[in-house]
C-alpha cells in the first residue's frame, strides 16, 4: 500500500475517533438525544473491511452503532452530526437519529435497533443485486450478539442456498450489551458458527487494520467471483459502553487496560511512526485539523440547521405522491 | 369476460405483473415447484424460474426480509405466507423495519413488498391455523391492509398492490380461494383505498370486510324479504379506511352492523363503532350492533368452531336487533 494511503487511512481512523467524542460532548451538553452508541475502539473493522470494498457502489448496512459504518461508506459527516441533532438536514431528515442513519446516495442502507434485523436485508440487498446482475456485493456488519437472534440462522442458511453476494462481518467485541459473551453463547469463536451453513469463514484481530484489510480483501473478492456469501469475524472492543447510560460495570478496568495497549489507532500509529512514514507532529496536525472541521464545519452545520417543521409531521409514512391508478380511491 | 376462480385471480395477477416487470418475483413456503399450497402461483415457477419464483425456507420471518432488502433497491416481491398465523413469525421484519423504514430514513428509502396471506378459519384447522388478525396489521403505521372479497378485487388489488411504493398486506381467506366471478379479460386495475357499496340500500348498513362481506350480502337478501332494505358496505381497506363512505352510508340509513370473522377486542368493528361515533353520530337512529367471533382460541370441534364463528344466522339476528324487530 501506498504511503499516501496509508497516511490517509490513519487520519480517517482519527476522524472517527474524534467524531464520536464529539457527538459524546453534545450528548452531555443535550444537544443530541435519544439513544447514542458509540464505535471508538473498532474503527479498524468498518475502515479497514470498507477500504477492501467499494463505499458508495457495494451496499452496506448495520446495526445502531452505525456513524462510523455510514462516514466510510461516504455519507457527509455533516449529514450525520445533523441528523443526531435532529435537524431537517440530517441524513435522515430528523426522523431516524442516530441509530437510523440512511444515505442511499452512497447506499448506506441503515442502521437498525433490532440486533439481527440487517441479516435478513443485507441477504435481500444481495438479492437485488443479483437480480440487476451487477457485480455489487451487499456487506453487513453486526456484532457477536446478534448472532443470537433467530435472522442469523435463518438468513445464513438462504444466503448460502441461493448463493447470495453478501459479506456478513462479526464485529465480535465479547459483550452482547452488558452481557459477555461466555455467560450468553456457547461458542466463543463465532467464525466456527457459520460451518453449519457450508458458508466460508475466518477470524481474526480486528484491532490491526492491515490483517482487517488482509482478511477483508480475501472475502471480498470471494463474494465478489460469485462464490456466495462469507462471514468474517474480526476480534475487537468497544472503548466506551454499550450506550450513553452503561456504567460499563460488567468489565474489569485490568481488562480494558489490555485492550487500550490495542488500540487500532494506537498500533496503526506505531508502525507508521516506526516505518518513518509519519511523525509525531502529523498526527497532533492531524488532530488539530480535524477538531477544527469538526467545529467549524460539522458541528456548526448540524447547531444551525432548522428543525423539521411540525406541520411535516405526517410525511414519509406512505408514497407522499401516490399514482392514483393504484391507490384510487375506488369512486363507488 | 370470464368466470374465474378467487385463486386463478391471483394467479394471473402474479403471471401478469411478472410478465411486466422484470423485477417482480415470487416468494413463500411451497409456491414454486408445488405451486402454492392455494395454487395461487401454480404454473409460475416453470415459466420465471427459481430466481424469480422463490421456494424459501420455512423461515418466515428472515424470507420477508430479505423481501423487504430487496425492496429497498427495486425490487418489487410478493410474498406469501401460508396461513396468517406464521405472519407473526415475520412481524419485526414487517413492522419493524418494512413499515418505518420509509419514515426513518426521512423518505429516501422505501419497501413496496406484498404479503399476502389467508386470514380466517376453514375447516377444523383448529387455533394454529384459524387467526385473522387484521386488526393488528390495520393497527399500524406505515403499512396497507386491503381485504379483497372477490376474484374481482383480488386480481385488481394484487395488481394495484405489487405497483404501489408502499408495503401492502393482502388479507385472502381459505375459504374464498375457489369462490367464482366474472371478470374481464382485459387488464385491469382495483385502487387499494376506497370502501364500496355492493348492495344500495335505504335502511341499514351491513359493513364487512373479507369473508363477511359474504354474510352481509345473504344476510341482505333475508332482510328484503322482511321489508328491510340493507345497504353493503365492503370496507375493501382496512388501512386506510375510507370514513368519508361510511359516513355517507350511515348516514342514509340511520342504523348500521359491523361484521367481523375475528374477536371483538380493540378490532375492526371497535374501529368502525369510533369512525361512526366521531363522523355522525347524531345520524344514527339505532343502538349499532358488533358480529363477531366469541372471544376462544378457534376449537378444532366441528360444532365448537361453529359456535366459535359468526354465520349469515347471527349476522341476520343483529340485523333484526338493530332494526328494532327482536
Amino acid at each position: 500500500m501506498e504511503t499516501s494511503d496509508q497516511k490517509r487511512l490513519l487520519r480517517e481512523m482519527i476522524f472517527y475517533r474524534r467524531f464520536e467524542d464529539r457527538t459524546f460532548e453534545a450528548y452531555m451538553e443535550r444537544k443530541v438525544g435519544g439513544f447514542l452508541h458509540l464505535y471508538s475502539g473498532q474503527e479498524a473493522v468498518a475502515t479497514g473491511v470498507l477500504e477492501m470494498a467499494r463505499p458508495g457502489s457495494d451496499y452496506v448496512i448495520t446495526g445502531y452503532r452505525d456513524h462510523v459504518h455510514a462516514l466510510k461508506a461516504g455519507a457527509p459527516a455533516k449529514e450525520i452530526m445533523a441528523e443526531l441533532y435532529g435537524k431537517e438536514t440530517g441524513s435522515s431528515k430528523g426522523r431516524g437519529g442516530s441509530m437510523h442513519i440512511f444515505d442511499p446516495t452512497v447506499n448506506f442502507m441503515g442502521g437498525y435497533a433490532l440486533v439481527g434485523q440487517p441479516f435478513p436485508l443485507a441477504a435481500g440487498l444481495a438479492k437485488g443485486i443479483k437480480m440487476k446482475g451487477t457485480d455489487q456485493i451487499a456487506i453487513c456488519f453486526l456484532g457477536d450478539g446478534a448472532n443470537n437472534q433467530g435472522t442469523f440462522h435463518e438468513t445464513l442458511n438462504m444466503a448460502s442456498v441461493w448463493k447470495l453476494p453478501v459479506l456478513f462481518v462479526c464485529e465480535n467485541n465479547l459483550y452482547a450489551i452488558g452481557t459477555a459473551i461466555d455467560r450468553s453463547t456457547a461458542v466463543r469463536d463465532q467464525y466456527k458458527r457459520v460451518a453449519a451453513y457450508n458458508i466460508p469463514s475466518s477470524q481474526h484481530d480486528g484491532q490491526d487494520i492491515d490483517i482487517v484489510m488482509e482478511a477483508a480483501k480475501k472475502a471480498v473478492d470471494h463474494v465478489r467471483s460469485g462464490k456466495g456469501p462469507y462471514f468474517l469475524e474480526l476480534m475487537t472492543y468497544r472503548n466506551r459502553g454499550h450506550s450513553m447510560s452503561d456504567a460499563k460495570g460488567y468489565r474489569t478496568r485490568e481488562e480494558e487496560a489490555e485492550w487500550a495497549k490495542r488500540d487500532p489507532i494506537l498500533i496503526y500509529s506505531e508502525r507508521l511512526k516506526k516505518a518513518g512514514t509519519i511523525s509525531d507532529d502529523d498526527v497532533k496536525n492531524w488532530e488539530k485539523e480535524i477538531d477544527k472541521e469538526i467545529e467549524d464545519d460539522i458541528v456548526k452545520f448540524a447547531e444551525e440547521s432548522p428543525e423539521p417543521r411540525v406541520e411535516d409531521l405526517g410525511k414519509y409514512v406512505l408514497d407522499d405522491n401516490p399514482d392514483p391508478r393504484w391507490i384510487g380511491p375506488l369512486q363507488s | 369476460m370470464a368466470e374465474i376462480a378467487y385463486w386463478e385471480a391471483i394467479q394471473r395477477a402474479h403471471d401478469e405483473e411478472m410478465a411486466n416487470d422484470p423485477m417482480v418475483i415470487a416468494m413463500g413456503e411451497d409456491i414454486g415447484v408445488v405451486g402454492g399450497t392455494y395454487k395461487a402461483t401454480f404454473g409460475l415457477h416453470e415459466k420465471y424460474g427459481d430466481e424469480r419464483v422463490i421456494d424459501t425456507p420455512i423461515s418466515e420471518n428472515s424470507y420477508t426480509g430479505i423481501g423487504i432488502g430487496a425492496s429497498m433497491i427495486g425490487v418489487r416481491p410478493i410474498i406469501e405466507i401460508m396461513s396468517i398465523n406464521f405472519a407473526l413469525l415475520a412481524l419485526d421484519t414487517l413492522i419493524n423495519a418494512a413499515a418505518k423504514i420509509r419514515y426513518m430514513s426521512g423518505g429516501r428509502v422505501h419497501c413496496p413488498i406484498v404479503m399476502r396471506t389467508p386470514g380466517g378459519t376453514a375447516h377444523q384447522l383448529a387455533a394454529q391455523h384459524s387467526a385473522r388478525l387484521a386488526r393488528m396489521f390495520m393497527s399500524t403505521s406505515g403499512l396497507r391492509v386491503v381485504t379483497p372479497r372477490s376474484p374481482l378485487d383480488a386480481y385488481g388489488m394484487l395488481k394495484s398492490a405489487v405497483r404501489c411504493n408502499d408495503p401492502v398486506i393482502i388479507i385472502e381467506h381459505e375459504r374464498m380461494y375457489n369462490m367464482k366471478e366474472d371478470i374481464p379479460d382485459k387488464e385491469f386495475f382495483r385502487p387499494l383505498e376506497g370502501a364500496e357499496i355492493v348492495r344500495k340500500g335505504t335502511d341499514i348498513t351491513l359493513i364487512g370486510y373479507n369473508y363477511s362481506v359474504h354474510l352481509c350480502l345473504e344476510t341482505a337478501k333475508r332482510l328484503e324479504s322482511d321489508g328491510v332494505s340493507a345497504e353493503v358496505l365492503d370496507l375493501r381497506s382496512l388501512k386506510p379506511l375510507d370514513r368519508e363512505t361510511i359516513r355517507r352510508s350511515v348516514e342514509k340509513t340511520h342504523r348500521f352492523l359491523i361484521a367481523e370473522e375475528d374477536e371483538a377486542a380493540v378490532g375492526v368493528g371497535s374501529e368502525i363503532m369510533a369512525v361512526v361515533t366521531e363522523e355522525c353520530f347524531y345520524a344514527l337512529d339505532a343502538q349499532p350492533v358488533r358480529i363477531h367471533a366469541a372471544d376462544v382460541p378457534v376449537p378444532f370441534n366441528r360444532e365448537l368452531e361453529k359456535a366459535a364463528i359468526p354465520d349469515v344466522d347471527d349476522v341476520y339476528q343483529g340485523a333484526l336487533k338493530v332494526m328494532g324487530k327482536i
